[in-house]
């Protein structure tokens, strides 16, 4: 038996530059930018996608044990990432690299859990950034509680901007069917939580189409919701910076959550460790392709803007040496002490984890001495 | 003091933690203007206001989640589950989030939540309002547990919870919300177990609900002198008070309403031979639920250990 399919024709999105590289206007989401600026962020996506170039080479040589790669994203991270102000929080998944980038951190940092020397490990106080979260769709709960810590702390609506906090969490398409994210919804819209939900729609959840997961746009969820949901082109850095900004703003204004789709597409497989000719045809990358977030900026800066090519000479280098850092860094990255598996398991540690620590560390202790 | 019910008595100990630190939200659902189904946060909410004591959307996931947020913006959330067969579809969230996030962020992230769940049968509820899944949270590594058995526990080991920098699952007996005792000027550390009853025959070891229940079975006419511990902590077990018992009365007998197989009791048991093995004069048995769902409530008196059958157990372990 067919079921009759409610589809709704693919709706627009808000795009402001166009694949080809061509500024256009939006009524709702102008975006008043100098084309310094738009430097500036070509750089960001650069070097994201550097990053995840060597991520990915440095797994193929065994230093890394998996990547989970944001080629094809960069657009839509950067863009979100830069909206974001030093007050506010983010609440990624584990392919934000673009955002971990934006908010200071070091790409190194990131490395750890794939490297398999830590579980993240990272302070998210020290850049806004939270720890990457597996279990899918997790983070949206962690995100809408730390927005009712903002609410309390009087940290919205105050018109100080520098005060007004907005929290920004992450997911994918495939995260929408979960029960967490779906919950987050219903708690940010009954406290008219300070909060902005980014799913990048990559069309892919592994190997399930975002088919498999909801049979309307992604972002009409919201209206169920009852807040706004907006569908951005994805791969359009300038469309990204402006309508998460604005939304930000709104979350920080007192004016509750908003929910974007950045429509976009995951060029690599899901991870290192996925083989995506299982599932879908190359010629799908192949159309992508020809609305790569990078490109579309290239051809703005040379063709519109009249970026000469001493700032691109001076960026291929700048990326070199962020390679040569990541790479350099990534091997120097030491391995665990075996007694510190024992360590943050509680604040306060246990006597009997104690006891099973003690015990272990005699253990190790008996092969030096008989080795001695 | 006069004597207060136990639900009476952490109602105190949630006031008392709410004055003390400003961080200290309650979390749940039906605890606001309800006061929650057993009345154990009534009245919080007209004394601290809705920012501190509210009632969340009905999704178990969603109230531990968004506490995990509440932590990493620096609050002190108590939620609260309503009942433990409820509690399931948080279970990612425990152990997957609130568990680990100490551990994943190097010791950066703190998750000073505690997870109050009342547990347990003997109020003739219906399926999913009677159970013991204390052992899930036990063989969770960043989790401690806990259990409360009489009203001065629960006054002063929800407050020492509450102000625990680590994650603490506070398991209420809810069959003994009513009973009323004193509260003591001075609280025992949160996780060291206590003799509740000083005997040299058999030790019976019980936590929450059980401990009444060992406590009636240990004052039986003509019942042998029975030393009953309440455990109070179940992860991390306070081994040490239970050996020394042991070492004493050389017969152990562990009690909880939970399945007895892959249990607390096992647990328990496994530590005391490896300890006192040589002090052993039987056997560790267990008393407890059989291996079987929750039963209908009109055959929970047979499900649930009773005063029979500890003594039915301890008998055994007498003639071994």
């Amino acid at each position: 038996m067919s079921v009759p399919l409610a589809v709704t024709p693919e709706p627009d999105m808000v795009q402001l530059l166009t694949p080809e590289g061509v500024r256009v206007e939006h009524p709702d989401y102008s975006l008043d930018i100098s084309d310094d600026e738009i430097k500036s962020l070509y750089r960001d996506l650069v070097l994201t996608r550097r990053i995840d170039t060597e991520a990915i080479a440095l797994q193929r040589q065994g230093e890394l044990g998996l990547w989970a790669s944001c080629l094809g994203q960069e657009g839509a991270q950067v863009g979100a990432g830069r909206a974001l102000r030093h007050q506010d929080m983010s609440f990624p998944t584990y392919r934000e690299h673009g955002v971990a980038w934006c908010q200071g951190v070091d790409p190194l940092t990131l490395l750890g859990l794939f490297r398999g020397t830590n579980l993240g490990g990272w302070d998210p106080g020290e850049n806004n950034f939270n720890l990457y979260t597996i279990v899918i769709g997790a983070q949206t709960l962690h995100a809408a509680g730390y927005a009712m810590g903002v609410v309390r702390d009087g940290a919205v609506g105050t018109g100080d901007p520098n005060r007004d906090t907005a929290v920004l969490a992450f997911f994918g398409d495939g995260a929408s069917s979960q029960g967490d994210v779906n919950e987050s919804f219903v708690w940010a819209a009954a406290d008219n939580l300070p909060i902005v939900y980014f799913c990048q729609n990559n069309q892919w959840a592994i190997s399930a189409p975002v088919t498999t997961q909801s049979r309307v746009p992604i972002f009409h969820r919201a209206s169920g919701f009852g807040f706004p949901g907006v569908r951005i082109d994805g791969n359009d850095v300038l469309a990204s910076l402006a309508v998460t900004r604005k939304a930000l703003d709104a979350a920080r204004n007192g004016l509750g959550p908003t929910l974007i789709e950045a429509f976009t597409y995951r060029m690599n497989p899901h991870t290192t460790s996925d083989d995506p000719t299982r599932y879908r045809v190359g010629s799908e990358a192949e159309t992508w392709k020809l609305k790569d977030p990078i490109e579309r900026v290239r051809a703005y800066l040379a063709r519109e803007a009249g970026v000469q090519h001493e700032f691109f000479d001076a960026l291929e280098q700048e990326s070199e040496q962020l390679a040569e850092h990541v790479r350099a860094g990534c091997r120097a990255l030491p391995d665990p002490e075996p007694l510190s598996v024992f360590d943050h398991v509680h604040v306060e540690l246990t006597d009997e984890l104690r006891e099973q620590r003690d015990a272990y560390a005699a253990y190790l202790d008996s092969f030096e001495e008989a080795t001695a | 003091m006069s004597p207060i019910t136990m639900a009476k008595a952490l109602n105190d100990g949630l006031r008392k933690s709410l004055e003390d630190d400003p961080k200290v939200i309650i979390m749940g659902e039906d605890v606001g203007k309800l006061g929650g189904v057993f009345r154990v946060t009534d009245g919080l909410q007209k004394d601290f206001g809705e920012a501190r004591v509210f009632d969340t959307p009905l999704a178990e996931s969603g109230i531990i989640g968004t506490a995990v947020g509440l932590a990493i913006r620096g609050y002190r959330p108590v939620c609260e589950i309503q009942f433990d067969g409820f509690v399931y579809p948080g279970f990612d969230q425990i152990v997957s989030q609130v568990a680990k996030m100490h551990n994943r962020s190097n010791g950066f992230l703190k998750m000073p939540i505690t997870i109050r769940i009342p547990f347990g049968g003997g109020i003739g509820a219906v399926e999913h309002h009677s159970e013991s899944p204390e052992a899930y949270f036990a063989h969770t590594a960043g989790l401690k547990v806990v259990s409360c058995s009489n009203p001065s526990d629960a006054y002063w080991m929800i407050q020492q919870s509450i102000s625990s920098d680590d994650p603490v699952i506070f398991f209420e007996p809810k069959r003994r919300y009513w009973a009323k005792g004193e509260v003591a000027e001075d609280p025992p550390p949160l996780h060291h177990a206590r003799v509740v009853r000083p005997g040299r025959d058999v030790t019976v070891v019980a936590y929450g609900p059980m401990v009444t229940t060992a406590l009636e079975a240990a004052g039986v006419d003509d019942a042998p002198d029975i030393e009953v511990i309440d455990l109070r902590s179940i992860s991390p077990i306070d081994t040490a008070t239970v050996v020394a018992s042991v070492e004493r009365t050389g017969r152990l007998v562990i009690v909880h309403e939970a399945a007895v197989s892959h249990g607390v009791g096992a647990e328990l048991a496994a530590r005391v031979q490896e300890k006192a093995f040589y002090s052993l004069e039987a056997p560790v048995l267990r008393v407890g639920g059989f291996d079987t769902p929750y039963p209908a409530s009109r055959l929970e008196e047979e499900w649930l250990p009773n005063v029979d059958r500890i003594l039915d157990a301890v008998d055994r372990t007498l003639e071994y």
